[in-house]
């Protein structure tokens, strides 16, 4: 179990010195399951995501990991106890090949069948890809998949996805939800999903929503969809109405 | 051949007992041994130090390797290496230089290595340097490379220095001709206080000829690099060169890539970058568990892969 204890991280502009609260006071458990993060954007989640997995630490607060306090940990400590990250935005190299991440990932030699396991999954055909680098030469949604592949050969008890639907066409889309169903059912642990896309948050078994940097709410996927959607229906009756006003 | 000489083949030429096809070793200035074929020819210069490697036109399919190691210290040589290779010939040369230096004395090796490619002949050319040292003496090396590429004629040049060498200045000049391609791919690391300097210039003559330089090097430590690339277009052809460096520590990299159009039907493109890892790829491969110090492995090694 993940368990946030009163998260707050303030960034300060390194050009100018001012300072900004991006997470107010975030207090969380993740139990065992899907849970989704949804918000508006610039509203924290991202943030929250790196404080997780030891890429931003926070201002104040605690981060434990099945009641042992990793605050202090670095990245590679918290890798190592068992949570993986997907970024948002997966890293280009020069020269890595999408075996090698893999392999890496899985922190072992691996067959070509394995990888052509974790790579199927995503929808990716091993032969095609496994010696390719993982440079600009690969598609945006491509790059995604590879993530996605690399976050399932590691197989940790904790594993966070950054937007993973961003840049999935429709076809992989439906695959994608597969895919973390398919996760759940052989690793089980905790999986957090940070995401816009309604047909993720319809798979969580809770959402938490994240907005100015506070928790806004978290609880059971059937508590919290409803709201968030007829709240989101508001607001775009609120948008299309000044529309019409403009008009 | 004592196990050190032996380690050293294996470093430079993936030479493990004796190798298939024509091979010449040349062992602290002097011929260890040699092999010929019905094809290739390895004949000794009678006017200075070197070898004449003759290649039969039409040849297919052969590998020739001639390492060249030095374990005595203090040893300087210069060696004139000339490469006739006949048309329609198509076959591997494996070279490199391994130094073990056991000394505090600078031991040396200076080359020339000249390649007349002929027509429609194909080459694929590797060249590896690596040296080691267990006393305080230096290990320098100079390699020229004169390469003239016939009609049609292909040449492809995988240079790789990885490791040990103090000082080195490589020259690298080829002319092409018509139909004619060149590829020279160079790998480069140093570290300490080792210096390196590479310097291509590249004439597309013929109608139809091509080039690509590709140099990708890692410099470390209080290391400095020069990396400089002249094509000259003076023809309908096509020549790109690419420098692309990854700079660490306190180290020092300059690109300095020229092209040069001489014809209106010319084109040329050329690149340098120069950076240091980039944090984001550290911080990626960390959340896969491996430390920093073990991510920057990771991306060097890729790199140079």
């Amino acid at each position: 179990m993940l368990e946030l204890k009163n998260i707050c991280f303030t960034a300060v502009d390194e050009t100018d010195g001012s300072k900004k609260e991006i997470l107010k006071d975030i207090s969380l458990k993740i139990e065992e399951g899907f849970v989704a993060i949804t918000g508006p954007n610039g509203g924290g989640k991202s943030t929250l995501a790196k404080i997780i997995a030891g890429i931003n630490c926070p201002t104040s607060g605690q981060i434990l990991l099945d009641g042992e306090d990793i605050t202090n940990l670095s990245i590679t400590e918290r890798a190592k106890k068992g949570i993986s990250f997907a970024f948002q935005q997966p890293v280009r190299f020069k020269g890595i090949t999408v075996n090698d991440l893999i392999r890496l990932a899985a922190g072992r030699e691996i067959s070509i069948n394995d990888a052509c396991d974790y790579l199927s999954q995503v929808g990716l055909c091993a032969r095609d890809y496994i010696n390719r680098e993982i440079n600009a030469s690969l598609s945006g949604g491509e790059l995604k998949r590879i993530e996605i592949a690399s976050i399932l050969a590691r197989g940790t008890s904790v594993s966070i996805f950054d937007e993973p639907e961003a840049g999935i066409d429709l076809w992989s889309f439906n695959n994608l939800i597969k895919v973390f169903e398919r996760m759940h059912s052989r690793l089980g642990g905790s999986i957090l999903i940070i995401s816009h896309q309604e047909r993720i948050l319809n798979i969580a078994d809770k959402v938490a929503v994240i907005a100015a940097g506070k928790l806004k709410a978290f609880g059971p996927k059937n508590e919290i969809l409803p709201e968030l959607l007829s709240a989101t229906a508001a607001a775009c009756k609120v948008l299309t109405d000044n529309m019409e006003v403009t008009e | 051949m004592d196990n050190t000489e032996k380690q050293l083949l294996k470093i430079i030429a993936d030479m493990e007992g004796t190798p298939e096809g024509a091979y010449n070793i040349r062992s602290n200035g002097s011929l260890a041994e040699r092999h010929v074929t019905e094809n290739v020819d390895i004949r000794t210069k009678t006017d200075k130090p070197g070898i004449d490697i003759i290649i039969r036109p039409g040849t297919k399919g052969e590998t020739v390797h001639i390492p060249v190691i030095i374990s005595e210290t203090g040893l300087s040589e210069m060696v004139y290496n000339d490469f006739i290779i006949g048309d329609d010939a198509d076959v591997t040369i494996m070279a490199g230089c391994g130094i073990h230096n056991c000394g505090d004395e600078e031991s040396r090796h200076d080359g020339i290595h000249t390649f007349f490619v002929g027509k429609n002949a194909k080459v694929r050319y590797t060249e590896r340097h690596y040296g080691e040292s267990d006393g305080k003496g230096d290990n320098n090396m100079n390699p020229t490379t004169v390469i003239n590429i016939a009609e049609g004629g292909y040449m492809e040049m995988d240079t790789t220095q990885i490791d040990g060498i103090d000082s080195t200045y490589r020259i690298t000049k080829a002319v092409v001709e018509k139909d004619g391609t060149l590829v020279i791919r160079e790998k480069l690391m140093t570290g300490g206080t080792q210096h390196a300097e590479t310097d291509f210039t590249v004439d597309l003559n013929g109608e139809n000829s091509g080039a690509n330089v590709i140099s990708r090097s890692v410099a470390k430590g209080n290391s400095t690099q020069i990396f400089r690339s002249n094509i000259n277009g003076n023809n309908l052809c096509s020549g790109h060169t690419e420098c692309d460096a990854i700079i660490m520590d306190n180290a020092k990299v300059s690109a300095i890539p020229e092209i040069t159009a001489n014809h209106l039907d010319a084109s040329l493109i050329h690149e340098a970058a120069i950076g240091k890892i980039a944090g984001e790829q550290l911080i990626k491969l960390m959340t896969l568990g491996l430390t920093e110090q073990q991510a920057e492995e990771e991306i060097v090694n890729g790199f140079l892969k």
